[in-house]
């Protein structure tokens, strides 16, 4: 018995483990599911410790001697505040410096979402692709427009936004199933070849 | 004041972020660097703030033997053990701390997400059931882009992921567009508002 196929069959157990809900849910899944909580948190933390405090905070005071990042440390540590009555006011001060970059947001989102796909949308409608793209875009926005009933005329138009968005739905969600079924081949290849070598 | 002052502080800073947007001078440069370098020294505090919620969670569920207590403290058991093991022993490869991740955490979160795929499953039998054309067409596009990205597809006939990249690039691109584009008039609006000081839920109940 290898420290290899040890490894293997603690993986493969709490993979079981985690399968074992799509019979009903019972005790191994909800141990393996607190277990994930807590593994997941626990590996968070010393990454955070040596990716984030020791190069951000602790380096520039103590190795640097920039004291002036013991302000902002001190900011951060205003976080802890929000778990009192009296004092969770203090936290609102780490958020809001936080916050500020939505001013960057305004213009940044303008650009980058509104004025580049309103660009991209505006080609010369010389084929039938770039004609279905622009009526599709256009039917789309005028279904979410709300301050006008979607009757008569305007229901019929909208409503090919809705045939629209619907193939767009579909497209995605026949990604999101790929990209899962790819993972369940992945653990099934695990469990079979991996853990019990029955596909060699 | 309690309010007010940290609205001031995001009005003030936001409406200089604004500037920065539009003036590349160095003083703005150096503004930018200046709040990133303190954005950095501020971040490692938030997890604190996230591991205090979860212990303040678990622990009272324990302290007050509530149904199901005993995967609280299978929670809080795995976290402490999980952070000392980084603590003590580093997080570079080969160590006990990534052991941990590539037997427990890794396998464990590729599991969860492959369950998935059943949820996926059902949730496309219930829409069929519903027999409208729109969920027809929804699931005969995802059929289809399915189907494209397999071999099967093309054996079955070479159309399949001719029609597969026709929809990622036509009906697709319009419906993504457009979304895309709602989506970023709602986030200009919302940062709008909070800039504006029309928004102020982030700041939270209390005084």
């Amino acid at each position: 018995m290898t420290f290899e196929f040890i490894s293997n069959t603690v993986a493969a157990f709490l993979t079981l483990c985690i399968f074992s809900f799509l019979y009903k849910d019972n005790p191994f899944y909800k141990f393996a599911e607190s277990l994930f909580v807590g593994v997941s948190m626990g590996y968070a933390i010393p990454l955070v410790y040596e990716n984030a405090f020791i190069p951000f905070v602790y380096r520039p005071i103590f190795v640097e001697h920039n004291f002036l990042i013991i302000i902002p440390s001190i900011m951060g540590a205003l976080y802890i505040f929000r778990f009192t009555r009296n004092l969770s006011w203090l936290s609102r001060y780490p958020i809001v410096f936080g916050m500020a970059i939505v001013g960057m947001g305004v213009p940044m989102s303008m650009h980058g979402s509104v004025l580049v796909q309103m660009r991209s949308a505006m080609l010369p409608l010389d084929n039938l692709n770039t004609i279905l793209i622009f009526i599709g875009t256009v039917t789309i926005l005028m279904y979410f427009f709300f301050s006008k009933e979607h009757r008569g005329l305007y229901g019929k138009i909208t409503n090919i936004g809705v045939w629209f968005m619907m193939i767009g739905f579909g497209a995605s969600f026949g990604y999101t199933v790929m990209a899962r079924i790819s993972l369940l081949i992945g653990r099934i290849q695990f469990l079979l070849d991996d853990w019990l070598g029955i596909m060699r | 004041m309690k309010r007010q002052i940290p609205l001031i502080i995001v009005i003030g800073l936001g409406f200089v972020f604004v500037a920065h947007t539009f003036i590349p001078a160095k003083i703005s440069v150096d503004f930018y660097e200046w709040w990133q370098t303190w954005s950095k020294a501020i971040s490692p505090f938030a997890v604190v703030l996230g591991v205090m919620s979860l212990f303040m969670v678990h622990s009272t569920k324990i302290t007050r033997k509530v149904s199901n207590w005993q995967y609280s403290a299978v929670t809080l058991g795995s976290l402490a053990i999980t952070s000392l093991i980084g603590f003590v022993w580093g997080t570079q490869e080969g160590t006990p701390f990534m052991w941990l991740f590539k037997n427990i955490q890794m396998p464990m979160g590729a599991t969860m997400f492959s369950l998935l795929a059943f949820h996926i499953a059902s949730a496309a039998y219930k829409a069929f059931r519903a027999r409208s054309l729109e969920a027809t067409v929804l699931l005969l596009a995802a059929c289809i882009v399915m189907l494209g990205q397999v071999p099967l597809g093309s054996q079955i006939s070479k159309w399949i992921p001719e029609t597969s990249q026709w929809i990622l690039n036509v009906p697709n691109l319009a419906a993504k567009r457009a979304i895309a584009l709602g989506v970023g008039l709602g986030m200009t609006a919302t940062s709008l508002k909070i800039l504006l000081g029309i928004e102020r839920t982030y700041l939270g109940g209390g005084d």
